[in-house]
């Protein structure tokens, strides 16, 4: 994911982090190709804030006192928002990214991202495209490696043969270009299969996504 | 932060529900509304029933010959007490001692029954009467608990484990015994006491040894269980308090525009730290895949100074094979920050049911693998010759200019 691909020029970012030197930090990189409207450190500050200020995207720290990420989703959910949200979190725990895009994230990066992924991650969520590190994939491989047990909904509870060859990609530290380019289809192709496995994972009752899910207190 | 909540609420039961979907509380003996020992309006409580009723049920209950009372003994027992509201209520919180007043009184109505039942010909005779007041009193005695270490635990809880309580129970078995020996003294002549006691005795090792190491491992699981509770819990409090901190300040670090060894320090420390924060506990078999690749990460990242992402699809156990793939990997790894000029290092492994694959890749400088497979020593024994020395393969994709990536492939049964 190289930033030369889009530039996030004017996409709205609200800021949400409870540790304020880290929401600063972000600030101050963003703010060369994105527009802050706003940053806060509750989650209480977090829903005003954004139904107030109505951002594109939205980056959201995953652990926060009262409510964490998910309470801030629900609560801008309730006022009937349209901004997206791109979780960001020091945890690389498989419950808390299973969990938080459950909760309805259009991605997950880590906070060790470099500036200039963080920015192209922005604009891809802009887009209405999802953002899968190589970290989350590997989670979801994991979550839908076992076949053995018996799907309930075969349509949500299984990977086709090429959205898992994608998948294997992107975990193998490949851009969405790199893998269209290996499969021999389109970047487009390569979004409609994230996209297609993001749903997938918030949709799915397979017992491993439940069960982490519910290890957090999530659903 | 949000693991504040969760980790709290690991020592929360899981509430189960009423009929109408509210959630139900758990059986707990009540502090502060009780009569005797709390059962009733503790069940009440439970069940979303007036206590009072509790009360009369357990009357009615205890005419049918007693049924009542054992319900009630029972539940007192195996009910933990319900956890004290710090400084909420003070007079809530205080041990139930009784008053002067209310000991005559309890005392009076004791001596009307039994005044009652000697007038009314139901004495059951002296032979019966002093053995069951020694028994009643050293039954208190057992069960009978210090007012600090009684909270939310339950009494089978305290007298297993409470090592003040070891005076007590040996004190409260005396007196049972000695109640016993009464009543068998009483009942049959001295002459044969003897063989009555040998007999006892003989039933008592009997039992002993059938049920012995049952109620010792019993014992056991329960210390064991409550030692792992409280382990759990403390490192769960620490974790919750390390990422508030300094897994923050770390993440930090990597952020700011600081030297590259700065940063890569940063990063070995914030993978040790959460390998032992979030790592799964040793598992008895050994040594795990997964945690083979992730410290060989973590150590190329402290020699290279790259950032090495480690993806594990899977796991499987570490045997000799095994491990020949991990070194593999850990030299494709280190090759990739040594030469390719790169800053991150992706590595992706993942364990199928026939065979273990393993890429190595990073976005570097690539090269001709024709051109420089002489002097690459590194590629051709430590990865491509190791690999096939145990019945796997390994291949180099590279081109100048587009990165490299080194795909090893390890069957799981040897060819």
């Amino acid at each position: 994911m190289t930033a030369s691909t889009r530039a996030a020029a004017g996409v709205s970012v609200f800021v949400v982090d409870d540790h304020e030197l880290f929401r600063s930090g972000v600030r101050s990189e963003l703010s060369r190709t994105c527009r802050i409207v706003g940053d806060a450190g509750t989650v209480e500050q977090a829903v005003a804030g954004i139904v107030r200020a109505d951002p594109d995207v939205v980056l959201l720290d995953v652990h926060m006192p009262a409510g964490g990420g998910r309470g801030v989703i629900d609560g801008v959910r309730a006022e009937g928002s349209r901004a997206q949200f791109l979780a960001l979190s020091v945890s690389d725990a498989a419950e808390d990214v299973i969990g938080i895009i459950r909760a309805g994230a259009r991605g997950y990066v880590t906070k060790s991202i470099s500036a200039d992924e963080l920015v192209a991650a922005v604009q891809r969520v802009h887009d209405g495209d999802v953002v899968f590190s190589p970290r989350l994939a590997g989670f979801v491989l994991d979550a839908f490696a076992s076949e053995a047990d018996q799907p309930i909904d075969p349509e949500l509870d299984l990977l086709t043969a090429r959205e898992r060859e994608t998948l294997r990609f992107i975990a193998r530290g490949y851009t969405y270009k790199e893998v269209a380019s290996e499969l021999h289809i389109s970047v487009k192709t390569v979004e409609t299969h994230v996209s297609a496995v993001l749903r997938k994972l918030q949709l799915s009752n397979r017992y491993e996504l439940t069960r982490w899910a519910s290890d957090r207190r999530l659903v | 932060m949000c693991e504040h909540a969760a980790m709290a609420q690991v020592s929360v039961p899981r509430a189960r529900t009423t009929m109408d979907g509210a959630p139900r509380p758990r059986l707990e003996r009540s502090r502060s509304d009780r009569v005797i020992g709390g059962v009733a309006s503790g069940i009440g409580h439970h069940l979303g029933v007036e206590p009072t009723t509790v009360r009369v049920a357990f009357v009615l209950l205890s005419l049918a010959f007693g049924f009542g009372i054992v319900v009630y003994l029972l539940t007192w027992l195996l009910a933990p007490l319900e956890a004290a509201e710090p400084a909420a209520n003070p007079v809530a919180q205080r041990v139930f001692r009784p008053t002067l007043s209310q000991a005559l009184g309890a005392a009076l109505i004791l001596v009307g029954v039994v005044i009652v039942l000697f007038v009314s010909g139901f004495w059951f005779g002296e032979a019966f009467a002093w053995p069951v007041t020694l028994g009643a009193i050293g039954f208190a005695i057992l069960w009978a608990r210090s007012g600090e270490d009684r909270r939310g635990r339950s009494a089978v809880d305290v007298v297993i484990s409470g090592r003040r309580s070891i005076t007590r129970v040996a004190i409260g078995s005396l007196l049972i015994l000695g109640a016993m020996t009464i009543f068998l003294a009483n009942s049959y002549s001295l002459s044969t006491a003897g063989p009555m006691l040998l007999a006892a005795l003989v039933a008592i090792g009997g039992l002993g040894l059938i049920g012995g190491p049952w109620i010792w491992s019993v014992g056991r699981d329960l210390i064991d269980e409550r030692s792992s509770r409280i382990r759990t819990e403390e490192r769960a409090e620490m974790a919750a308090h390390l990422h508030d901190s300094v897994l923050q300040t770390l993440a930090l670090i990597q952020r700011a525009p600081a030297p590259r060894e700065m940063a890569s320090l940063a990063r070995t420390q914030e993978r040790e730290l959460r390998a032992w924060l979030y790592g799964r506990a040793p598992t008895l078999a050994g040594a795990r895949l997964r945690d083979a690749i992730d410290s060989m990460a973590g150590r190329a990242e402290r020699d290279q100074q790259v950032k090495v992402e480690a993806i594990v699809v899977g796991d499987a156990d570490l045997d000799e094979r095994a491990r020949a793939l991990v070194a593999a990997v850990g030299e494709a790894t280190l090759n990739a920050g040594r030469h390719s000029g790169a800053t991150e290092v992706s590595v992706y492994v993942e364990v199928e049911d026939d065979a273990i694959s393993a890429y190595v890749r990073d976005h570097g400088t690539g090269f001709e693998p024709e051109a420089v497979a002489t002097d690459r020593r590194g590629i051709a024994d430590s990865i491509v010759g190791r690999m096939e020395r145990h019945g796997g393969t390994a291949q180099v994709n590279s081109r100048p200019g587009a990165g490299t990536e080194i795909v090893m492939r390890l069957p799981r049964k040897p060819a």
